[in-house]
């Protein structure tokens, strides 16, 4: 049978209880959406933007589902803290694929703006998700995004209303948890309207030992003028599979910094398409990868210049130990208009072992003549003089390789703003390259 | 503005200029393709039972297959029923083929004059033998004496086929299998004729071996089979180069190349590129889609392909190397011109299998007009493959604001001791290097060459000296006044 059958079969029973246990916004587009997977399945390895992740295989075991929305038993607000030195944020839980709503936290947020369920979000303020929901996420072009549209139930809402600017990292914490295999559909819509300012941390932890399959679908909108930091940081285990696919859109002269660091995950895959919809706007793109183990990572990016006079950086960086396997694709799109566009792309990545395996393909298609446009790719060791001169100094092989195994993915580090986050992935790369850790440790259960 | 526009429109209506019909009596089998068109190219080319049933099998796989997509190419479906799989233009001839410059075909000779290779002062000069092939079948090899002194084999390959039977049964389709791709089975199945090259041990060629391709005969499908092994220490310098008359439908041309590089050996090979590439509208054009490939099976064997491609309406081809032999060496040099309504998907593979592998790959894009210009190319490496290293770079400059520049790099490393670099860069024709010629009273559209072809030396200098004068003037005819 093919792995695409179960979830057919799935929706095909239990559409009415899907509904039920949704709101009307998320149900609208949902039959679509399963009309959308059926015709397409999961996309084969022959699929260019899936050749280096075998979606099929991943989605083939049978996982859980919590289609009737049952609460889990603790309240993560009592329960969990986020215990990392100097990270000051307005912390928020979603737990497998639900906003946690139990009770709301202390921090205040400036006036108008929103941080609550999809689900409420669509009762309270409906004119202000209906233009936004499943418009950036085609479903017809990518079957996870039919699956997800077509399986999720509630999400996150982040809403900055015009001109207001959010001091305080709104950060929110993806809990997996569960006591059987499982499946969590997540789904996340931030929207930054003109001239808005936003910092925004998702940090994706596991607590259970299962087996999780993760599929989300973030749509960002950025208005006019508006800045925005996004921070995804993926820190589960060996067990989760995640398929995240992540779209931004931006309006003219804003402003994005994007930053995907993935340290540890069973088999990961991003996806980020970003559209530059306005003249001038500017977009940072940042990954950091650290695998090892028998970690497969994926990133697959498109940055769509379709406008004049917008800017792109693009830097991704991979460090693979032992079995590994790291495949970055990242393409940039000029378009015919697209006067002035300037775009640089790097991948530079690390093979530790010899069994680590990387696939890179930094791509450019551009169709305007006046641009500058460049990539650079590059796949080596550390640097044999480097590692001399420092024994020659008296530090240790080992020592030597960690230092400059840190210098190397340090670039990346750097351009995270917060400064708090940034301290505290310096010290988690540098705890885990020296093998003594594998978790952030910042969650922490309240004493 | 005026002055400029009317420079601009006249180098847009240039024509073709070497479109033209030559009137050689030429012997043509029905159109269309299945089992019977297949054995009769056989049997009309008197071969081995071995060979015809290399081709059936070829055939019939060919069959099971459907064309593939993946290229960034708008493609006009092809008609396989509609072509006429084999043309011969020697039938007029003596059996036995030319034995000397009277007796060629006169019209034929006309044609090579055209071109501008006068065939007997050319080769006297530059010492070139040439192995003219229009459409199908050799018409004449030159110092063939003067080869077979050193037990060098430079023929066509029907010829080696007889003569030299178990050279080509060893090494036809050792490197480019019938099962490779779509066209690689097409062309396995009825390829007419091509030159085959064998270089014995410790032999330094001691020429620059040459081929002309032609396609003449209307609606023949040019596939050509190119064979060229170099034993141990060897050494050859092989140069292709091509133009073909103006049509109006697209033509086919599906070649194989195939190089055996033994220890210690080198090839050079080298194309230079000018087919009809279809008029300013992007009516017509041949269809280029070849498949090249070296495998360099010995130890410190070396290989480079250079290529200058301008002509074609699209070209779909990766002159590739595999680099089995330790210490093997492998080179890339590629200027891929495209204009009005062109498209080119071009680039290479390099396959290192070897320890101690080295590639090196150098593209030059350059896309004027209407046109879209693709560099695509594989570098893997495989796990056993220790200290291989690979330096690639692909620079692409636009010249108008409808053109496309693209490019599609895939690196796959399974081994940790490899090191890759990647580079690209695009942009368009600096302003102000025009303008600085312009203030030096140089006009606007020899600024133009002169920027283009300091852009390609890389490239150009790695030619040998005749192709590299004949690709300057390419790229020049190929881009003058596109910036307007």
């Amino acid at each position: 049978m093919k792995s695409e059958q179960q979830y057919i079969d799935l929706f095909t029973r239990f559409e009415d209880t899907i509904n039920k246990h949704s709101t009307a916004l998320l149900n609208t587009p949902r039959r679509q959406a399963f009309e959308d997977f059926r015709r397409m399945g999961f996309p084969s390895r022959k699929v260019e933007r899936y050749k280096y992740t075998d979606i099929s295989a991943a989605f083939a075991p049978d996982f859980g589902l919590n289609l009737n929305r049952l609460d889990i038993p603790v309240n993560p607000y009592e329960v969990f803290i986020c215990d990392v030195p100097n990270l000051s944020t307005s912390l928020y839980f979603v737990v497998n694929d639900s906003f946690c709503n139990k009770v709301q936290p202390s921090a205040t947020l400036p006036e108008g703006v929103i941080v609550c369920s999809l689900a409420e979000a669509a009762d309270k303020y409906p004119d202000r998700l209906a233009p936004y929901y499943s418009k950036l996420a085609h479903t017809e072009e990518d079957a996870l995004n039919a699956l997800n549209t077509m399986l999720a139930q509630d999400g996150l809402f982040i809403y900055v209303p015009r001109n207001i600017v959010v001091e305080r990292t709104i950060q929110v914490v993806n809990i997996l948890r569960a006591d059987v295999n499982l499946m969590a559909n997540r789904r996340v819509l931030i929207v930054l309207e003109q001239g808005a300012q936003a910092r925004i941390l998702l940090c994706d932890h596991a607590t259970d030992d299962r087996d999780f399959l993760t599929t989300q679908v973030i749509e960002t909108y950025v208005g006019e003028n508006a800045r925005l930091e996004l921070y995804e940081l993926e820190e589960t285990h060996a067990r989760n599979r995640r398929f995240s696919n992540l779209y931004l859109q931006q309006a003219a002269y804003s402003n994005v910094l994007l930053n995907t660091t993935t340290l540890t995950g069973g088999m990961t895959r991003n996806r980020t398409d970003v559209l530059l919809n306005g003249e001038g706007a500017e977009t940072n793109l940042y990954g950091c990868v650290i695998a090892d183990g028998c970690q497969h990572v994926d990133n697959n990016t498109l940055i769509d210049h379709r406008v004049p006079h917008c800017t792109s950086n693009e830097l991704y960086k991979y460090v693979l130990d032992e079995r590994a396997v790291g495949a970055f694709a990242g393409r940039i799109l000029v378009r015919p208009d697209a006067q002035h566009t300037v775009s640089t792309e790097n991948n530079a990545n690390l093979c530790a072992t010899p069994e680590a395996h990387m696939y890179t393909q930094p791509m450019l298609e551009i169709y305007a003549d006046d641009v500058k446009c460049s990539h650079g790719s590059t796949v080596g060791q550390l640097n044999e003089q480097a590692l001399f001169y420092m024994q020659q100094r008296g530090i240790e092989p080992a020592e030597a390789r960690m230092l400059l195994k840190f210098a190397f993915v340090g670039q990346v580090l750097d351009s995270i703003a917060m400064e708090a986050l940034r301290d505290r992935l310096h010290y988690l790369v540098e705890k885990r390259f020296r093998g003594e850790l594998h978790k952030c440790e910042g969650c922490k259960l309240r004493k | 503005m005026e002055e400029k526009n009317k420079f601009v429109k006249e180098v847009a209506e240039k024509k073709y200029e070497y479109g033209f019909t030559t009137d050689v009596q030429t012997e043509i089998i029905e159109k269309g393709l299945n089992e019977d068109v297949v054995r009769l190219i056989s049997s009309k080319k008197e071969e081995p039972d071995w060979l015809l049933s290399f081709r059936l099998e070829a055939f019939r796989y060919w069959q099971t297959q459907t064309m593939p997509t993946w290229g960034h190419l708008q493609m006009p479906p092809i008609d396989y029923q509609a072509i006429s799989y084999y043309a011969d233009p020697t039938t007029k001839q003596k059996k036995d083929g030319p034995k000397s410059l009277e007796e060629i075909d006169p019209e034929l000779m006309k044609t090579f004059d055209k071109l501008g290779i006068p065939l007997e002062e050319r080769l006297a000069l530059s010492g070139t033998a040439v192995d003219a092939v229009m459409d199908s079948v050799s018409v004449k090899t030159t110092f063939k004496e003067k080869l077979a002194e050193k037990g060098i084999i430079f023929c066509s390959i029907s010829e080696a086929v007889r003569e030299h039977p178990d050279l080509v049964k060893e090494y036809l389709g050792s490197v480019v299998p019938y099962r490779d791709n779509y066209f690689a089975a097409l062309n396995s199945a009825v390829f007419s004729d091509g030159s085959f090259v064998y270089i014995p041990k410790n032999v330094r060629c001691p020429m620059e071996l040459s081929t002309y391709f032609r396609i003449n005969a209307r609606n023949t499908g040019q596939f050509e089979r190119t064979l060229i092994v170099c034993e141990d220490n060897a050494y050859v310098s092989y140069l292709e180069g091509c133009t073909a008359p103006m049509r109006d439908e697209n033509q086919l041309h599906a070649a194989i190349v195939e190089i055996v590089v033994k220890e210690n050996a080198e090839v050079k090979y080298s194309t230079v590129q000018n087919w009809y590439p279809g008029d300013a509208d992007g009516q017509g054009g041949v269809l280029n889609l070849v498949t090249k490939r070296g495998h360099l099976r010995g130890a410190n064997s070396k290989l480079s392909w250079t290529q200058v491609e301008t002509g074609s309406a699209i070209t779909w081809k990766y002159p590739s190397c595999v680099l089995s032999g330790d210490n093997s060496q492998a080179e890339f040099y590629s200027v891929a011109v495209t204009n009005n309504h062109q498209q080119a998907d071009t680039g290479t593979k390099m396959i290192h299998l070897g320890k101690n592998t080295r590639s090196t790959i150098i593209s030059k894009g350059i896309s004027a007009g209407k046109s879209q210009n693709s560099y695509r190319g594989l570098v893997r490496v495989a796990p056993n493959a220790s200290q291989a290293r690979n330096y690639s770079s692909c620079d692409s400059l636009l010249l108008g604001n409808q053109c496309g520049a693209h490019t599609f790099p895939y690196m796959d490393i399974h081994n940790d001791t490899a090191v890759m670099e990647h580079e690209a860069t695009t942009s368009k024709i600096s302003e102000d290097q025009l303008f600085y010629c312009n203030q030096r009273g140089i006009p606007t559209e020899e600024a133009v060459g002169l920027i283009v072809n300091g852009y390609a030396k890389d490239v150009i200098n790695k030619l040998p000296m005749e192709f590299a004068v004949e690709a300057q003037k390419l790229l020049n005819v190929s881009l003058e006044g596109t910036v307007g």
